[in-house]
């Protein structure tokens, strides 16, 4: 692999060099060719951004004050009537409410991942496995873990069958109603994505210096304390990213529901609705729209978390 | 003595729930996996053992008729293309902004930064429409330049990197009379290594499950990578879960070599993939 891209990079060097003035050029021109070289270094990554992010965006906001149906050569402008159409139409409304399961799960997704993370940073038996554990599910495929799990929910698959074990039988459809199956999804989205944030505040917990559990030990404080005056402050940053990712996670959930139910059953997420809106039922106008509206709410809460946390980790410069 | 060995039964007690919650789902798909239709179809109950431990059939089903060869094949290409064109792109990025002062350098940051907020699914309306229009809809070609053009993740690690590189090491070869090809050639890249390894296992990790984005840009069939080719299982075997099973083993399988091999690597990589 590393061959390849060096390979790849010296011919790209190459042709730049082959570019290159004289040596001993002029001074002037040396100056010339001094501001122009960071450029050259950015031209292909400041193509593909500006053509893969910032022309869609410009594209969305224009398509979404349009009625245009992503094929046809017409297209009229109509206002803002798309967005009242979204803010209006309980229809499209609702898979905002949808979001809420995702959101709680998340918060049972944190805590859970809090806990896991604080018990194996101290010394316990079987440290690695239980961590390889943990974080594995969130390297699996999507498409996977939706079949895992759909045979999961099924009638007489694995959670009756484990049910029934315990003696509780039942021929509950798990997917068979919109709260259960809300419920049933947003539990899955807590087994896949758990990991990650239990690897993330194992890291933080782990960049705590020793010494501080030891002083607090000889000063008599117990696991709980801790917990709640070291630990807690110490992961602080990272525990708000957490919450502001599993906020626009949750907002924008797809696979998992789309694999499982299609969005049938009440399941339908935000951007499931955009796809279908702007795929199979034409309307790239008000899909663009609600697509907008979906970009400024994560906007909103990714800003509100800077202002929260002012880490000086993210400044580029 | 007994509080603290109470505390201590509880902590693995939940260590060992937690454990059965992960392993059970998919160790249950892997028994299913070796089962024959008819033991399903006889009610052969989700957490029975399959009659012939040995029974590979499901396997060679799935991998035939699902065709996962031509999958594998092509996710390895969009692969090692992607990956490719990050590592340099990010590497490139990196160096321009760390080791140069030039007109505009603000703005340019300024870009990548925000480019960073915006979170993929919310603009793929209009990136369809601009990928169409290149004519590269349903080709390979689509989710090469969507997974190589949009990956701010990897600059900041690059960035990261770059920074830590003294920069006395540039001035030395510059009295030597390189220019700032070489050292990048010479000097940077190859430390840059560390990153490398970091961005191609999260990279890696992230373009082997996507499904989004194949599913979107790349409808025909003989285009599938794996994510998409175990999505079209759901037509033709709809009730057979025995080869639906199989599949999804046969995906995750690569995954988990990969994971029991590069385990300190990966953590690694996603703790400092998110944290940025």
């Amino acid at each position: 692999m590393t061959d390849t891209t060096e390979k790849a990079a010296v011919k790209a060097a190459a042709g730049a060099a082959l570019a290159a003035p004289a040596p001993a050029p002029a001074p002037r021109r040396a100056r010339v060719w001094r501001g122009v070289t960071p450029w050259l270094f950015l031209i292909a990554p400041l193509a593909l951004l500006i053509t893969f992010t910032y022309a869609p965006i410009a594209n969305m906001i224009a398509y979404s004050f349009t009625d245009w149906d992503g094929v046809s050569p017409e297209l009229r402008y109509t206002g803002a009537e798309n967005y009242t159409e979204i803010f209006t139409r309980e229809d499209l409304f609702r898979v905002f409410f949808v979001s809420g399961y995702y959101l709680a799960a998340s918060a049972v997704q944190i805590v859970a991942a809090l806990y896991f993370a604080t018990i194996l940073s101290f010394n316990v038996r079987f440290r690695n496995f239980f961590k390889g554990v943990l974080f594995f599910p969130y390297l699996i495929n999507g498409v996977a873990i939706g079949f895992v799990f759909l045979y999961f929910f099924q009638d007489g698959g694995t959670l009756d069958s484990v049910l029934s074990l315990f003696g509780y039988h039942t021929d509950h459809a798990w997917l068979g109603t919109p709260v259960s199956a809300n419920t049933s999804l947003a539990g899955v989205s807590i087994w896949r994505y758990m990991g990650l944030n239990f690897v993330l505040f194992l890291g933080a917990i782990q960049s705590i210096p020793g010494e501080l559990y030891e002083a607090a030990e000889l000063d008599g404080a117990n696991r709980w304390h801790q917990f709640r005056y070291i630990i807690a402050p110490g992961i602080k940053p990272v525990l708000t990213l957490t919450v502001i990712l599993s906020i626009s996670g949750s907002l924008s959930v797809f696979e998992v529901p789309y694999i499982m139910t299609g969005g049938a059953t009440g399941t339908e997420t935000f951007v499931i609705q955009t796809l279908n809106l702007a795929f199979r039922f034409n309307k790239t106008g008000l899909a663009s729209a609600a697509a907008v509206v979906l970009l400024l709410i994560i906007l909103v809460v990714t800003w509100v978390q800077r202002r929260l946390v002012p880490d000086d980790k993210v400044d580029l410069t | 003595m007994t509080r603290r060995a109470v505390a201590r039964t509880l902590v693995y007690l939940s260590l060992i729930a937690a454990t059965l919650v992960v392993l059970l789902p998919l160790g249950v798909v892997f028994l299913t996996s070796l089962k024959s239709s008819k033991e399903l179809a006889n009610g052969s109950g989700a957490l029975s053992l399959p009659d012939d431990l040995l029974n590979f059939h499901n396997y060679v089903t799935a991998f035939q008729d699902g065709r996962m060869l031509s999958a594998f094949g092509n996710t390895a290409l969009i692969l090692l293309v992607a990956i490719g064109g990050t590592v340099l792109i990010g590497s490139m990025t990196a160096y321009a902004i760390d080791r140069f002062t030039f007109r505009f350098k603000k703005t340019v940051v300024a870009l990548f930064l925000v480019a960073a907020l915006v979170p993929g699914v919310t603009t793929q309306v209009a990136t369809f429409q601009i990928v169409n229009s290149f004519g590269m809809f349903d080709s390979l070609w689509a989710p090469i330049a969507l997974y190589m053009g949009t990956d701010i993740v990897s600059i900041y690690i690059f960035l990261q990197f770059v920074r830590s590189i003294p920069i006395s090491l540039d001035e030395s070869a510059r009295l030597d009379g390189a220019n700032a090809f070489t050292i990048y050639r010479k000097i940077i890249f190859p430390l840059l290594k560390p990153a490398i390894a970091t961005v191609v296992i999260v990279k890696g990790i992230t373009v082997y499950n996507d499904f989004y984005i194949p599913f979107l840009y790349m409808p025909s069939e003989d285009l599938g990578v794996i994510s998409t080719s175990l999505f079209r299982f759901r037509g033709p075997y709809g009730a057979h879960w025995e080869i639906i099973s199989a599949g999804a083993v046969l995906v995750i399988l690569p995954t988990l070599i990969v994971f029991l091999s590069l385990q300190r690597f990966i953590y690694n990589g996603f703790m400092r993939g998110a944290t940025r």
